[in-house]
């Protein structure tokens, strides 16, 4: 992060899921600091975006810059359901030689979870434990693909406040939701506006 | 970064730490217990004809770890997260061969020994049946584990990915099971040249496997 400072930028990207084309055209560049909020339809490519922009998969066309390390959360935890969530989080905490782990569980109110097996956590806990992972990893950039889905209004307040801190402290957000956040300065477009006009086949070559 | 990932692996697949993960070598065991009844207790038939029995257990026994080998950590986004933090997909695929055969091969052989009691496999014919599935289990679990990442996207690929080991397998079992016909320990040598280059190749084959899988 203090070296070269963080970046993700999309130039005119493309992207398609099977044979149909999601969305093109698609540019934006985001500097530190700065948040971008994406909305659509289920459906409209928000994931696929996601993806792309992690580097998971490769764009149709155009491409992917980025420059810093960057956490991803989506609806896969990454943790292992016969796991406690004390020791699945340990894992990644380890991998991404995590400090202030206990301050991490505290803020998202998974201490009193430790013990129990990752299958038997509700969709909220674990969107709540996989924050945690996020968190772990300190990374400069952050895509957030639903982050608010499955939680309730306490936790989608500590999401925005998280992504708030994150944002004030020089990192990049990207975040996928159909429901509104409120993160200050925080730009925003509809994929929708960048799905190919008409039909489906509109470039070939 | 890759030490802790194979610690994990094998805590996941080590018999009687992971979840049903003793199964194959019960299952191992179960077959070589099972023959004398159905064919009778001749000493001499089985002298013969149990190694090759040994040979087809430890085949099967290396179908059924398949099923979770790859596909559960492709759902749970655990390759992706891997990825994420810079980790090649090779990378991954060369620690979880390791904690496979880790997890399945040491266990069948230390297997081996009550089911050659059990099938009266004794002197020279032992040696061999040990030294073969020694040089043979790697290569299975090359096998096994490049059909796990190629059918882990498929709906039926618990069922297709023994289907296609068995044909996959056969060059090891010939010469794994041919070396105990003719008493012949050079064929040993060719079911190691073969599990080497099986180990070689079966990073880069199933890393290339699960980079497919994201695309749909």
């Amino acid at each position: 992060m203090q070296a070269s400072p963080a970046s993700l930028i999309a130039a005119n990207i493309a992207c398609r899921r099977g044979e149909r084309l999601l969305f093109r055209r698609l540019s934006f560049g985001l500097e530190p600091g700065q948040a971008c909020h994406v909305t659509g339809a289920n459906g409209a490519g928000k994931t696929t975006l996601i993806r792309a922009l992690a580097g998971l998969t490769r764009p149709f066309a155009g491409e992917v810059r980025r420059e810093g390390a960057l956490a991803l959360l989506d609806e896969r935890t990454g943790l292992d359901p016969d796991l406690p969530l004390g020791r699945a989080l340990a894992f990644w905490f380890g991998m991404d030689g995590a400090s202030a782990r206990s301050a991490i569980m505290a803020r998202l109110r998974l201490e009193g979870l430790a013990e129990v097996p990752v299958r038997y956590l509700s969709t909220g806990q674990r969107k709540r434990a996989a924050l945690a992972r996020v968190l772990g990893q300190a990374a400069p950039i952050w895509l957030l693909d639903e982050p608010l889905s499955g939680l309730d209004t306490a936790s989608q307040a500590l999401v925005a406040d998280l992504v708030r801190a994150h944002c004030a402290g020089g990192g990049i957000a990207l975040i996928a939701s159909h429901q509104p956040m409120d993160v200050p300065g925080m730009t925003s477009f509809a994929i929708e506006d960048f799905a190919p006009a008409g039909s489906d086949e509109e470039e070939e070559a | 970064m890759i030490v802790p990932l194979l610690r994990r692996d094998l805590a996941q697949f080590f018999p009687f730490t992971g979840s049903g993960a003793a199964l194959p070598v019960v299952f191992f065991v179960a077959v070589a217990m099972l023959f004398p009844f159905a064919v009778g207790p001749d000493a001499n038939l089985m002298a013969k004809t149990g190694g090759g029995v040994v040979w087809i257990a430890a085949l099967l026994a290396a179908i059924l770890p398949l099923e979770k080998l790859v596909a559960r950590d492709i759902a749970l986004g655990f390759f992706d997260q891997l990825r994420l933090r810079g980790l090649a997909e090779e990378a991954m695929m060369a620690v979880r061969l390791l904690a496979h055969w880790l997890s399945f091969g040491p266990p069948l052989l230390l297997a081996t020994f009550p089911a050659a009691a059990l099938l009266k496999i004794e002197g020279e014919t032992f040696r061999l049946l040990l030294g073969g599935l020694v040089a043979g289990t790697p290569g299975l679990a090359a096998i096994g584990l490049m059909i796990a990442a190629l059918t882990a996207s498929l709906r039926a690929g618990a069922a297709l990915s023994g289907l296609m080991l068995i044909p996959l397998a056969l060059p090891i079992l010939i010469f794994g099971a041919g070396a105990l016909a003719r008493q012949d320990a050079a064929s040993l040598g060719f079911v190691g040249a073969i599990s080497l280059l099986l180990v070689a190749i079966a990073p880069f084959a199933a890393g290339a496997a699960i980079r497919a899988a994201r695309e749909n």
